[in-house]
């Protein structure tokens, strides 16, 4: 098992012909998810290296019976086009597309809950990989095998960096989750840990968090009632300062409200073991998984 | 990007949110001749980012012609908390009966708009908030819906605001929430929000937060700029499309993905040592994009050492050495350099860095030995 994506996934992508959507397209097919379509506006009928293009994505599920859309287009387009999966019934979207204005997610975000048919993981993600099985986004596969480990995070390169470490104790990962980096993620860390709780092939979650909002410190709580398998989590952002966007636009300390110390305190006072570095964090995580071995 | 007072005020008077009349200026002779058309008393106000204006001297009332320039001159070059005034806003005195409280903000928890109201103005709301929390009525709004009279009046009488004014405390909440939703902001806060003798209701002042990534639908807010919080290094990283933060320490920092950055920062001050910056050269950097980035962190004087933390995902580390062998060749530093390559292509770019056998540069195999040694040779 794993969540989110595996072999069953059938996806289509928006903004395919683009220079990145098609790269990473093609990266995705390599590894082995079914890449049934893609989506541009106007060039319906063409394909990329033998992936149909539609000019809807209502044309793709028509035609192929996708289930997963993933989302490469510009900022200006891209809460259009998740708008578009969503009313085509696709029932997980996953978008890459960084810097979406806020006001867009807002409403992407509010009309995705209130439909209850589709569920949103990012903006501003690296998207989805379930080793051995599928993966849809731009997480490089090569660093992570097939395991017992979930991991969901905010960011994309700190989570190569603690699966490295881990892949290097030997331990691999059930399923790699970002949920993104920006002020309003569709999926927050309580939907993903709640996912990792129910599947049979994760025994132990790793949580990467950093500054800003307050979903770290609702996790905890979620974890302290829910969640009986261990979690290990890491919080970036000690030396932010106040007042100051720390590259992702939701990674911002407002006043006294955010700050990583609070989150790794709301998370230790539950119980969550937080590691002070990316190897501190794999180094709990092997010796929890030693225990329970 | 933060508005200034007089640019929120002016983007509230375009929405129709009632403000006292005003000018900007940037001269003694500007706010004197603006505060003669404007007529005394008038009050002369310091347009810097930051709160406690007031008590550090930047705001002054002006009885005459003498005072007013008497005032600008003052202000005008003073430093504030660390800011240097270069402008003002003069603009008539207003008669204060009651000082409410105003805001639209974006609440990143219930992932809603979230309107507040209290009568305790002119204070920091969040002192009112942890004391008095029971005094803030707070609402949140339908995005897809927009915000409802019946909102705007169920939120002053909950706040008891004075009965006559119900009905216009109402109407500029209705107005403050087409500003946030118009020009795509996420914070519009009044404080304080003024009821004058006369009952009239207006904002004194106007604290407006926009999107930075809506600008593009925004031409003329995207121009607004604030002279005093611009500092020519990031001025420099932004023009080269940097993601860019400058902190006060020593020690230079490049890294790939918010994340990792932000966690480099922090393994570097759990070693002892203290980031001159945070910069994020971003996914797929190519070797231009890198030689760029050691321009801008080399920028600053004191900065005694590098650490570039790579794990390269879309990133290559090929291009990451490449851009670096470029760096050496063009700028030529004098500080050491220690570097971390994993990830994409990490191989071919540590055998490009041994053989370009750069002088004072280190290589390290984790980002823990990497930051120690970044301390030591910053210390040395």
């Amino acid at each position: 098992m794993s969540i989110l994506v595996d072999g069953s996934t059938k996806l289509v992508v928006s903004g395919i012909t683009g220079r990145e959507g098609t790269f990473h397209s093609l990266r995705n097919r390599e590894y082995g998810t079914q890449v049934v379509g893609g989506v541009t506006p106007g060039k319906g009928g063409q394909d990329v290296e033998g992936i149909p293009v539609f000019n809807t994505f209502h044309d793709a599920v028509g035609s192929t019976g996708a289930n997963t859309a993933m989302i490469f287009v510009p900022p200006r387009f891209a809460a259009d086009s998740i708008l578009e999966a969503e009313d085509a019934g696709i029932s997980l979207i996953i978008a890459i597309t960084e810097g979406i204005p806020a006001h867009d997610e807002l409403r992407t975000y509010t009309k995705i809950k209130q439909g209850g048919r589709s569920r949103l993981i990012g903006p501003n993600c690296p998207g989805i990989l379930s080793p051995g099985k599928a993966n849809v986004g731009i997480i490089p596969a090569a660093f992570f095998k097939q395991g017992n480990v979930g991991v969901v995070s905010r960011s994309g390169t700190l989570t190569y960096q603690i699966g490295n470490v881990l892949a290097q104790s030997g331990f691999g990962n059930s399923t790699i989750v970002g949920i993104g980096g920006d002020p309003v993620p569709g999926t927050d860390f309580i939907d993903v840990i709640g996912l990792f709780q129910n599947d049979p092939e994760t025994e132990l979650i790793v949580m990467c968090g950093e500054i800003g909002g307050d979903n770290e410190e609702r996790a905890a709580e979620f974890i302290a009632d829910k969640v009986t398998k261990p979690v290990v989590a890491y919080i970036a952002g000690f030396t932010a300062p106040p007042g100051k966007t720390m590259g992702h636009a939701g990674a911002i300390v407002s006043g006294s409200r955010g700050t990583a110390k609070a989150k790794a305190e709301a998370l230790e006072g539950k119980g969550v073991r937080v590691g002070r570095t990316p190897t501190e964090v794999a180094e709990i995580a092997v010796s929890l998984l030693g225990a329970t071995a | 990007m933060d508005l200034l007072e007089y640019q929120g005020k002016q983007v509230f008077a375009r929405h129709g949110v009632p403000v006292p009349s005003g000018r900007h200026a940037q001269t003694v002779d500007e706010a004197a001749s603006a505060a003669d058309d404007i007529g005394y008393p008038c009050v002369i106000k310091a347009q810097v980012q930051i709160g406690g204006r007031g008590k550090a001297g930047g705001i002054k009332l002006a009885n005459n012609h003498d005072e007013a320039r008497e005032h600008a001159g003052a202000i005008l070059g003073m430093d504030i908390r660390g800011l240097t005034v270069h402008e003002l806003w003069v603009e008539g005195a207003s008669q204060i009966e009651s000082e409410y409280y105003a805001s639209v903000v974006f609440d990143r928890s219930a992932k809603a708009p979230l309107v507040m109201l209290s009568t305790k103005g002119g204070m920091d709301i969040e002192e009112v908030a942890d004391s008095d929390p029971e005094a803030i009525a707070r609402l949140h709004v339908d995005p897809l819906l927009g915000f409802q009279e019946f909102q705007g009046r169920r939120l002053a009488f909950e706040a008891r605001v004075d009965a006559d004014v119900v009905r216009p405390v109402g109407a500029m909440l209705a107005r403050l929430y087409d500003v946030f939703v118009t020009e795509e902001a996420t914070l519009v806060e009044v404080n304080p929000l003024i009821v004058t003798p006369e009952r009239d209701v207006r904002a004194l002042d106007a604290k407006v937060t926009l999107d930075d990534n809506s600008l593009f639908r925004h031409p003329d807010n995207a121009e607004l700029r604030d002279p005093s919080a611009e500092d020519p290094q990031e001025r420099m990283a932004k023009e080269r499309g940097l993601t860019f933060v400058k902190l006060d320490g020593n020690i230079g920092i490049l890294g790939n993905g918010a994340g990792l950055v932000m966690s480099t920062l922090d393994v570097v001050a759990l070693a002892g040592g203290s980031p001159a910056n945070f910069l994020d050269a971003g996914g797929g950097s190519k070797a231009e994009a890198i030689t760029s980035a050691v321009e801008v962190i080399l920028s600053n004087p004191n900065v005694k050492a590098v650490l570039f933390n790579i794990f390269g995902g879309i990133t290559r580390c090929d291009e990451v050495a490449r851009g670096l062998i470029e760096a050496f060749d063009q700028i030529k530093p004098t500080v050491p350099f220690v570097v971390r390559l994993d990830g994409t292509n990490d191989v071919e770019g540590r055998a490009l860095l041994a053989e370009a056998n750069l002088p004072n540069v280190f290589t390290a195999s984790t980002m823990d030995e990497a930051a120690a040694k970044v301390v030591e040779l910053a210390e040395a």
